[in-house]
Parts: structure tokens; sequence; C-alpha cells
């Protein structure tokens, strides 16, 4: 696996004089209100960016589930809560789990992963950022205007007819992120193929980079096609056109195939790079290597793959043959094997380990077991008999939240505190990162959980008004995502304070074997002082248990070793 | 990896879990109640599909969570050992094991689907009633069916749940036609010229429905009968079934169509089937169809009222969209 006594740390903190550059020798914190093509400025500017967003989009899923815990409409306009399921759903994936995971983690990780300075093209890394707060701008424009009404998905004719200037600025705000998520992911591509060091071997990439291989691929493909999707829109209701408009012949169900092409896949996107950080956050933690390195890398590209012809699963009760609604349900429970796979594996790399439960882990393991579930409840979505009673109802809700927030949520929140020591340089607090996991856990399932039995017992979603019979179990709802709201405070107590007055991070505080744990933390201008050194596969923990008379030693005899070295 | 044998429970505790397991999934399968009401033929399908994923389910589900839960206790660390856990990285045998295993289980699940699909109709619609027509052409010809339903002879595409295997290719009983708009559902019988707000049908005889949007894309969902089809503007679709039981139950739109969307309800009323000539009677007798009834006979309840009025809809709004070709 590895060759030891190669020398790769210089002592912590103060990083050698000799490494000059024409830059500042570091960032000011106006710098990170700038344009600038650091890939780890860049990867925090998303980060920051996306979480407020996320606030944004989480106090309007607030004021909805106010709004639902009675069945009277009583709090909020009618107009105004579609506004609001709307924009909830369109920020959460298009301002908060995509740029977060991709363009947040993605670049502030893939390059120091991979031992390279920055990203291929750093200039259009930075115009791919700045046009999210651009995006941020139509938004808020459509917003003023009254939002878009007719649902994340839009569909027409309801999006021709409702609100048409919210409804415009909406799909100038969507296609500006999806130009955005076009311009990263060709960049990801060019990185890791090009900008790999030589010493890493393909099979010693991390995972969380061949995560991001496959999201690029899938952005790279689908993403287009939202953006002609949103385009024919976009002329239907300023430029009269009528390619969605059935009295002059258009097709309402085109746009269905339009928006799910890409739209199915963007859960892909949402979940693929998570899956990466799960990989690193388990093996790290469990201090185990990744069981199944190979199974793991392939089922992303599977899951890349297959994810592409599912999407008429979204679409088992709208104008759809029948042959269709065979195939794709096929298809769509065929993507259940590379998900399982990825499941088993990291259970089994936890099997057998000295699993720390550290703030990262527990978000990694909660995730882990509300994935389950809603890969489960997947499962039955996929089979068109029972999709045709299930569609469009809050079980649906339920699924796709235990999805997206018990899976996508919780590993970027796992992933926020595992590499904050490394991006900011100070340790977060583990006390309240414990209390924030507990929180978040209760409301999520308490939030989630309820909305399943709602779907099957006859309550359809987006719907501001509903049936007597189903008031005490939305109170329920409303309750866990009181919880939720809460559960937000101790983490940015904990953010804020550590990151201004934590306890100062050692570059490696976990003893991690990928290479962006090898520089300072945070890491210098161009990542390393020192050129890395690929001494060890990026999950060979255990090494020591195993080779008792081989010349092998330990990760901590290396690191001691190499500490004496340098000292 | 010869280590890792000492790490799992004895196989009679094993055993004893997997029975447990296993009689817990079986019975929460079949005893789950989160279905509403079966009420057509298909319902039991439906939901005999879904004890069945549920059961497989909850199954792997107690497994996965429960060997978690176990490794996070089993194997935590422990204060004072900084060692590494056993370097371990994979096992050839678990991994195709655990790769078949859900292959399999989703191969049985698609095939069982598309087969429950079939019974229910989704395969034997009117495109492919139409499809056969030649070979059945006396049989065929002989019924009304011809004119009531042009579809059958134009061979328009028509998606939704269409006749099952067993009903074949004879017309249906009655015909209904079905026209979703802000915020309501207006059910015309063409073949006894009764309009209504309520869907009324007898129970136990083959019912079509040909459902059509007049402004934007609805849903018709009867959640007691699991079946729910888009109403499409400009795009045909149906559902057929057979109510099994007399009763009121609820109709739901399901897509999202605007700010009253969640007041878009009605009512589907199974009669009888004596009951319902009289409900016939009793309609035809007015020539002209209370339309401001049927408006306000399309929610099923008074709560729902207040919201007509803000929802624009009256006799008037109703008229035209039935004038509409
Ligand atoms: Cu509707």
């Amino acid at each position: 696996m590895t060759s030891a006594q190669l020398p790769l740390e210089s002592p912590p903190a103060t990083p050698p004089p000799s490494g000059h550059h024409n830059h500042p020798e570091k960032w000011e914190w106006y710098h990170y209100f700038l344009y600038n093509v650091d890939h780890k400025v860049i990867g925090i500017q998303y980060l920051v960016t996306a979480f407020f967003f996320y606030l944004v989009a989480g106090l309007m899923a607030l004021f909805m589930r106010a709004e639902l815990a009675t069945p009277n409409p009583d709090v909020l306009d009618p107009n105004v809560y579609n506004t609001l399921l709307t924009n909830h759903g369109t920020m959460m994936i298009f301002f908060w789990v995509v740029p977060a995971a991709i363009g947040g983690f993605g670049n502030y990780l893939v390059p120091l992963m991979i031992g390279a300075k920055d990203m291929a093209f750093p200039n259009l890394n930075a115009i791919a950022f700045w046009l999210n707060p651009i995006a941020g701008i139509f938004i808020g424009i459509s917003f003023y205007f009254g939002g878009a009404q007719a649902g994340w998905t839009s569909y027409p004719p309801l999006s021709l007819v409702t609100n048409n200037l919210g409804q415009s600025f909406w799909i100038l705000t969507l296609i500006t992120v999806g130009t955005s998520s076009i311009l990263g992911a060709l960049n990801f591509l060019v990185t890791i193929y090009k900008l790999k060091i030589p010493d890493m071997r393909w099979d010693e990439l991390p995972l969380f980079c061949w995560a991001m291989v496959a999201t690029s691929l899938l952005a790279l493909f689908s993403t287009p096609v939202l953006a002609i999707g949103l385009i024919l829109l976009f002329f239907d209701i300023n430029f009269g056109t009528g390619f969605f408009r059935p009295e002059m012949g258009g097709d309402v169900v085109v746009y269905q195939h339009l928006f799910w092409f890409y739209s199915h896949p963007a859960v892909y996107l949402m979940i693929l790079p998570i899956f990466g950080v799960m990989s690193e956050i388990v093996s790290t933690h469990s201090r185990k290597p990744i069981f199944g390195y190979k199974a793991i890398a392939y089922s992303s590209l599977a899951i890349c793959l297959v994810g592409l012809v599912v999407w008429v699963h979204h679409m088992f009760t709208s104008g759809t043959p029948a042959w269709m609604r065979m195939f794709f349900s096929i298809a769509t429970l065929i993507v259940a094997v590379p998900t399982g796979v990825k499941v088993f594996s990291w259970v089994a790399t936890l099997w057998g380990g000295k699993i720390r439960l550290v703030t990262p882990l527990l978000f990694a393991v909660g995730l882990l077991a509300m994935f389950v579930f809603g890969g489960l409840s997947g499962v039955t979505l996929g089979t068109p008999a029972f999709d045709l009673h299930a569609h469009d109802t809050y079980y649906v809700v339920g699924h796709f939240h235990y999805v997206l927030f018990g899976g996508s949520v919780f590993g970027l929140y796992g992933a926020i505190y595992h590499w904050f020591p490394k991006i900011t340089g100070h340790m977060y607090n583990e006390t309240l990162g414990r209390i924030h996991f507990g929180l978040t856990f209760i409301g999520t399932n308490l939030t989630f959980l309820p909305m399943h039995n709602l779907g099957l017992a006859g309550m359809p979603r987006r719907v501001a008004l509903y049936d007597p019979q189903f008031e005490d179990l939305n109170k329920l709802c409303t309750y866990g995502s009181m919880i939720l709201g809460v559960s937000i405070l101790p983490f940015l107590i904990n953010m804020i304070w550590s990151w201004g007055w934590g306890e100062p991070a050692p570059r490696n505080p976990w003893r991690a074997l990928t290479l962006e744990w090898q520089t300072t933390s945070p890491p210098a201008i161009e990542n390393f002082d020192e050129d890395p050194i690929v001494w060890a596969g990026p999950y060979d923990y255990g090494i020591d248990t195993q080779s008792f008379e081989e010349e092998e030693l330990s990760v901590d005899e290396m690191l001691a070793e190499v500490g004496q070295e340098m000292k | 990896m010869a280590k890792k044998k000492e790490t799992i429970p004895s196989s009679l505790l094993t055993l004893t879990i997997g029975i447990a397991v296993a009689a817990f999934s079986v019975w929460y399968g079949q005893n789950n109640h989160l279905l509403p009401e079966q009420l057509s033929s298909q319902a039991p399908l439906v939901d005999d599909l879904f004890n069945i994923m549920l059961c497989i389910a909850t199954a792997l589900f107690l497994l996965v969570e429960g060997t978690i839960i176990y490794t996070l206790i089993r194997f935590r660390h422990r204060p004072g050992d900084e060692t590494d856990g056993e370097y371990i990285e994979g096992n050839f045998s678990l991994e195709v094991f655990w790769t078949a295993i859900p292959t399999f289980i989703v191969i049985v699940l698609g095939i069982y689907g598309v087969q429950v699909y079939n019974q229910m109709g989704g395969f034997d619609t009117v495109g492919q009633v139409a499809h056969h027509h030649h070979q059945h052409q006396v049989q065929l010809a002989s019924l009304p069916a011809d004119e009531s339903n042009p579809m059958l002879l134009a061979e328009r595409p028509e998606y939704g749940v269409g006749a099952t295997p067993v009903e074949g290719l004879t017309p249906p009983d009655l015909e209904v036609d079905v026209l979703g708009m802000q915020y309501a559902w207006i059910f015309t019988y063409p073949s006894l010229g009764i309009t209504s707000g309520e869907l009324h049908v007898p129970m136990g005889q083959d019912i079509k429905l040909n459902i059509t949007a007049q402004d934007v894309l609805h849903a018709f969902w009867l959640p007691q009968f699991r079946l729910k089809q888009d109403a499409i503007p400009g795009q045909p679709t149906q559902l057929r079934f057979v109510a099994t039981k007399s009763g009121h139950y609820p109709i739901v739109c399901a897509e999202l169509c605007g700010a009253y969307h969640g007041g878009m309800r009605s009512e589907i009323v199974v009669h009888e089937p004596d009951e319902f000539v009289t409900w016939i009677s009793e309609n035809q007798v007015a020539q002209n169809p209370d339309l401001e009834q049927a408006v306000a006979l399309r929610t099923d309840g008074d709560r729902l009222q207040d919201y007509t009025t803000q929802m624009g809809l009256d006799a008037t709004t109703v008229q035209a969209a039935l004038k509409q070709p």
C-alpha cells in the first residue's frame, strides 16, 4: 500500500518564509468580498453565500409550516403561500445545496486533495461564482414583483398565466445559476484530469474527487436541457410564442420532459458530492480504510449514467405512454443498487473501526440512518402502480426531504464540521456541535416522518388548506419544523464564535491521510509550501495492525518520525 | 479478513434476530393501516404491492439501522486507545452478495410492479383496443361505443389507466367527461344529458372517465380508488375503474393549479345501482342543469364555501367553460 519514511510535515502554524509569491501573505477579510481567483476564497464565498440563502429559504419553510398548523389558510395569502413554496424549493436546491456542495466544498477541496495550487481555470471559477450573486439579485427582483408562484417545477400552462414578471425573473435566475454550474463542472473535470499530482494513482484519488467527476459529468450533460426548456418558457411568456400553449398547438408535456431531464439528475447533483463527503468522514473518524474503494467510485459513475434515464418517473401520472411508465420504472429501481452498495460499504467501513463520535461523524451516521429510509421510500415510488396513488402527495414531500435534508443537508453539516479546522484554522466547539446534531436529528424526523402517513391517507402536496382530519399530524410536522428552526442557533453561535475565538487548529487534527491535511490550517495562498507527497493511500488507516513483520509503520509512527526529522 | 469472523455474533443469535426481523416485517407489511379504504377493483392490487414493498423495506430498514446502532456501540472509540481499526479494504464475496441481493429484489419488484400495473389496466389504453379492432370487428360493430367514443377509431394515443385485461375489449358501462378548471371539477354525462359538480357512479359497473383540463394542469385523484391521472389541456386522458362499495368519497386535485389549489375538491358518490337510476331521473328532470348548484356542490363541506367566491367561480364561468370544445 505504502512505503514509509517520507518527509511530509513541517512544524505547524508558521509557514516558512521562503515561500514568496506576488500576492499578499494571507487574505484579509475584505478579499472575501471581492473578485478573487483563489479557489479557497471562492469556496468560502460559495459556502457563506449559500448559507445565507439557506437561512432565507428555511425561514420560508417556517412560514409555510405555520400556515399548515391549521387546516384553514389563515396565516398567509394563498398567493404568498405559493410564492414561498416555489422559492423555498428553488433556493434550497439552486442557492444552497448545489452551490454549497459543488461550488463550496468542490472548489475548496478538489485542488487541495489532488495536490494542485488552484483550479485549472481560476478566472472561469471566479466568474462562475459571481454569477450566483447576480442570480440572487434576479430572484430578489422576482420576489419584489410577487415572485414565481407555479412551484419550482413551473409547469406550463400555470407558469404562463401566473405573475408573468415574477416568473420571468425566476427563469433568468435559473439560467444564470445553470450557466454557473456548467462552467464549474467543466473546470472540475479539467482540474482533476490535468492537475492531479503525478504521484497519485487514479485509484488513490480521494473518493470525494471521484464523486465530483460523476457530478460534473452529470451537470454538463443535463443542465443545458433545462436551459432549453426555460428559454422556451421565457419566449412563451414574453414574446408570444406557443411552444407550451395548448391553444396554439403547443405541448405542455414536452416541457415536463425537458425539465425533468435536468431536474432528476439535479437530485444526484445534490447527493453525489455528499456521498463523496461521506466516504471521507466515515473512513477518517472510524480509523479504518474505506470498505470497497472501487465499488464506491464506480457506483458514483453508475448512478451518474443510470440517473440520466430515469426522469419520467416524475411523470407517471402525466401524459406518459404505458411503455415509458414501464421502462422508466425499471431504470429507477435499478438506481437503488449502486446506492445500496454505497450504504453497505459505509456500514462495513464503520464495522470494526475505532469510531470517534465527533460531530462530523454524528452527522454522517445521521445521514446514513435517514438516507436508508428515504431510499427505501424512493423504491416504492419507482413502481408506477403505487406511484399513481402517492404521486404529488405529502408522501413524496416526506420522501425527498429524507433524501435531501436528511441526506444532503446532513452531509453539508458534516462537511462543515469536518473541514472547519482546515478552512478557518480554528477548532469548533464539540458540545455545541453535538447539541446541534441532536436537535437537527430529532427535528428532521419529527417534521418529515408524519408526512408519509399524511400523503398515503390522502393529503396532496402544495396546498395551503387541507382537510381537518389531517390536522393532528400536520401540527406534529410544524412542531418539528420549530425544532429545526431552533437547531440553527447552536450552529450559528458555534461557527461565529469558533471562527473568531476558537482554539487554534493544528494541520491535521483528525490525523487524516488526504493531502489537504498536509498543509497548514488554513492553507497558504498557493496551498502547499512544499510539494505534497503521496506517502499513503487516502484511506490507508490501520496499516500498523496488519504488518508486524513488514517494514511498514503506523500512521502515528510516521507522523511522529517526520515530526522529529523536521525538528 | 479472517479476524472479521470473531466480531460476528454467534450464528444462533443471528438466526434469532433474523427470524424476529422477518416476523415483524411480515406482520407490519400486512397490518400497517397506512392506506385509506379500498373502493376500486384496482385498490387491492396496489395495496398488495405496497404491503409487500413495505414488508421488504421494513426488514432492510431494521437490519441496516440495527447494524448501524450495534456498530456505533460495539466499535466506539475507547479513551486512551490511539490505534486504528483493522486494515480491511474490502471483501469481494461480501460485495458481490450485497450487490446481487438488491439487484434481485428490485428486478422481482420491477416485474411484479409492471404486472400489477398491467392488471390495473395500465397497458390496455384505448389506443390498443383500437389496434385490436379489426380482429373483433363484429363484436365491436354492434356496440354503440363507436359513436359515443370516437377515440376508439381515431387511434389517438391516450394516457391513463384503461380497461383491465379482465374487461378486455368490452366498452365501459358508463362514460363521464371530466373537465378540470380553476378550481372545480365539472362532470358531464354525454349519454344521460346531465352535468354535475359531483361525480355520481353506480357501484359494480365499469366506469370510464374522459379527463381534460380547460386552463392549467390539474390532477384527478381518487385516494380511496388508488387512481390518479393528470388533466392536461389539449391532451385527453382517461381513468377506468369499477367502484366496489357505496358511499361518499373525496376527489382531490393533486397538481398545483393556482392559489386555491388546496380548495379544489369534489366528491365521488357511489350509488347502489337502483339508487343511481333515481339520481339519473331526478337530474334529468331539470332540463337545464343547475350550474349554480353544481358550483355549490363542488365542495364536500361548508368550510370551503367562503373560498368559492374568492376563487372567482360562478355559474357564468362554468357555463363558459362548458361551451368550449
Ligand atoms: Cu386543480
